[in-house]
C-alpha cells in the first residue's frame, strides 16, 4: 500500500515550479507542506467540486497540463464529472485520485463500496483516455513519468493510506488570502 | 410593452458581456429558445455537464484566467447547487452568472406569486442569501443582461438571472 505523503512527494520531484495542482482536503494540507506554492488551488467549501475546478481550469489554460488530486469520496460527491470531464475531453487534464477507501475529512468513515468500487474502471468507461490504478511505490515510480506524458485527460487512482500527519489549517484553507495568492500566481498565464 | 421573450436577443445580450463559455444542464423552458442555439453557436464554447453544481466549479475556474462564463440551467438545479453556490460563490465572492429558467411559472405572473411551490420560493432564498437576481420575462428586460453579467465581474460577484417564460427561439 502507498502512503499518501510519500507519493505526493515522489510526485511533486516530477512537475514544474509553476504548474496547477488543484487538491482537495486532507491531500491539499499535505500538498501545501510538501510543496508550498502558490500555483497549488486548493478546492475546498463545496466537498467534490474538485474534479469541475480542475476542469475549468483545462479549459482555461489548454497549453498548461493541469494536475488534479482528487479524493475517493470526493469524487463520489461528484461522480458525473467524470462523464462531464471525459466528454470536453481536455488533452491536459491527470485525474489522481487518492483512494484510502474513506471520508478522510469527515472522521474517516468508509466510503460506500470501499471494497468494490473500481475508480479506474469507472473513468475508463466514462471514457477517459488514459486510465491506470496503481497499488504500490515501485509501480509509481516506473510508471508516472511515461504517465505524465499521456495524452488526456487522463485517470490514474492510487491505492493508498495516510502517511504522516501534517497541520491542518482550516481557516487559512477558507481563507480570501489563499485564492488571492493563487490568482496574482496565474494572473499572465 | 412587449409580451414576449426572444432567444436571439438573449445570446446577443450575453455575448455583449464578453462571455466566451456557456455551461449547461438542460432545461425544458430554454431548451429550444436558448440552449439548442448556443450549442449551434460556434463563436461559442459550449460545455454540456450532468449536474448543476459542477458549472460552479468550472465556471469559478474559468474566471481564474479572466474568461467569462455563463451558467444556463433550471431553478431545480439552482436548489439542488446551493451549497456550492454558498461557499464558492457567495463566501468566497466568486463571479457566477446564472440564468435560470423557472419552469412552470405562469407568464405574465412574479415568482413569488407562481402557484408553483419550487418557483415561489426562488427569489426569498436569493434575497436570504445576498444574491442579486433580475427577472428575465419580455424582451423589455433583456437590457438588464449585459449590466448584471458585467457587474458580476467587476464586483466578484454571483447574480441570477430568472427567465420567466420560454424564450422564442428566433
Amino acid at each position: 500500500m502507498i502512503k499518501r505523503d510519500e507519493c505526493l512527494k515522489s510526485l511533486v520531484t516530477k512537475i514544474a515550479d509553476d504548474e496547477v495542482v488543484v487538491a482537495a482536503y486532507t491531500t491539499a494540507f499535505e500538498l501545501d507542506a510538501i510543496r508550498p506554492s502558490p500555483f497549488n488551488f486548493i478546492s475546498s467549501g463545496a466537498m467534490g467540486l474538485t474534479s469541475s475546478h480542475a476542469l475549468g481550469f483545462a479549459l482555461a489554460w489548454p497549453d498548461r497540463r493541469i494536475i488534479l488530486l482528487d479524493g475517493d469520496g470526493s469524487l463520489l460527491m461528484n461522480l458525473g464529472s467524470l462523464v462531464t470531464n471525459a466528454n470536453a475531453a481536455p488533452k491536459n487534464l491527470i485525474h489522481f485520485v487518492f483512494e484510502n477507501g474513506t471520508y478522510e475529512a469527515n472522521g474517516g468513515h468508509p466510503i460506500p463500496g470501499q471494497d468494490s468500487v473500481n475508480f479506474a474502471g469507472m473513468a475508463d468507461s466514462a471514457g477517459y483516455n488514459n486510465c491506470h490504478e496503481i497499488s504500490d511505490m515501485a509501480g509509481f515510480e516506473s510508471s508516472i513519468g511515461s504517465i505524465l506524458q499521456e495524452e488526456g485527460p487522463t485517470f490514474v487512482t492510487i491505492k493508498c493510506e495516510t502517511g504522516e500527519e501534517y497541520p491542518q489549517d482550516y481557516r487559512y484553507m477558507h481563507s480570501a488570502k489563499i485564492r488571492e495568492e493563487f490568482a496574482e500566481a496565474v494572473k499572465d498565464f | 410593452m412587449s409580451d414576449s421573450l426572444t432567444g436571439s436577443l438573449i445570446i446577443q445580450a450575453v455575448k455583449e458581456s464578453g462571455v466566451k463559455t456557456v455551461l449547461t444542464v438542460p432545461d425544458k423552458t430554454t431548451a429550444d429558445g436558448l440552449l439548442r442555439p448556443i450549442a449551434a453557436d460556434t463563436d461559442l464554447r459550449h460545455v454540456r455537464t450532468c449536474k448543476e453544481d459542477e458549472t460552479i466549479g468550472i465556471s469559478a475556474a474559468l474566471s481564474y484566467s479572466g474568461q467569462r462564463s455563463l451558467i444556463l440551467i433550471q431553478y431545480t438545479g439552482l436548489l439542488y447547487s446551493m451549497n456550492a453556490i454558498r461557499a464558492v460563490a457567495v463566501e468566497y465572492q466568486t463571479p457566477i452568472c446564472l440564468m435560470v429558467g423557472l419552469l412552470g411559472k405562469e407568464p405574465g405572473v412574479l415568482p413569488t406569486e407562481s402557484k408553483r411551490y419550487g418557483v415561489r420560493i426562488i427569489e426569498p432564498i436569493l434575497d436570504a442569501m445576498g444574491i442579486a437576481h433580475h427577472v428575465i420575462e419580455t424582451d423589455d428586460d433583456i437590457g438588464k443582461i449585459t449590466p448584471a453579467i458585467n457587474t458580476a465581474y467587476e464586483t466578484s460577484s454571483p447574480v441570477a438571472m430568472l427567465i420567466g417564460r420560454p424564450p422564442l427561439a428566433s
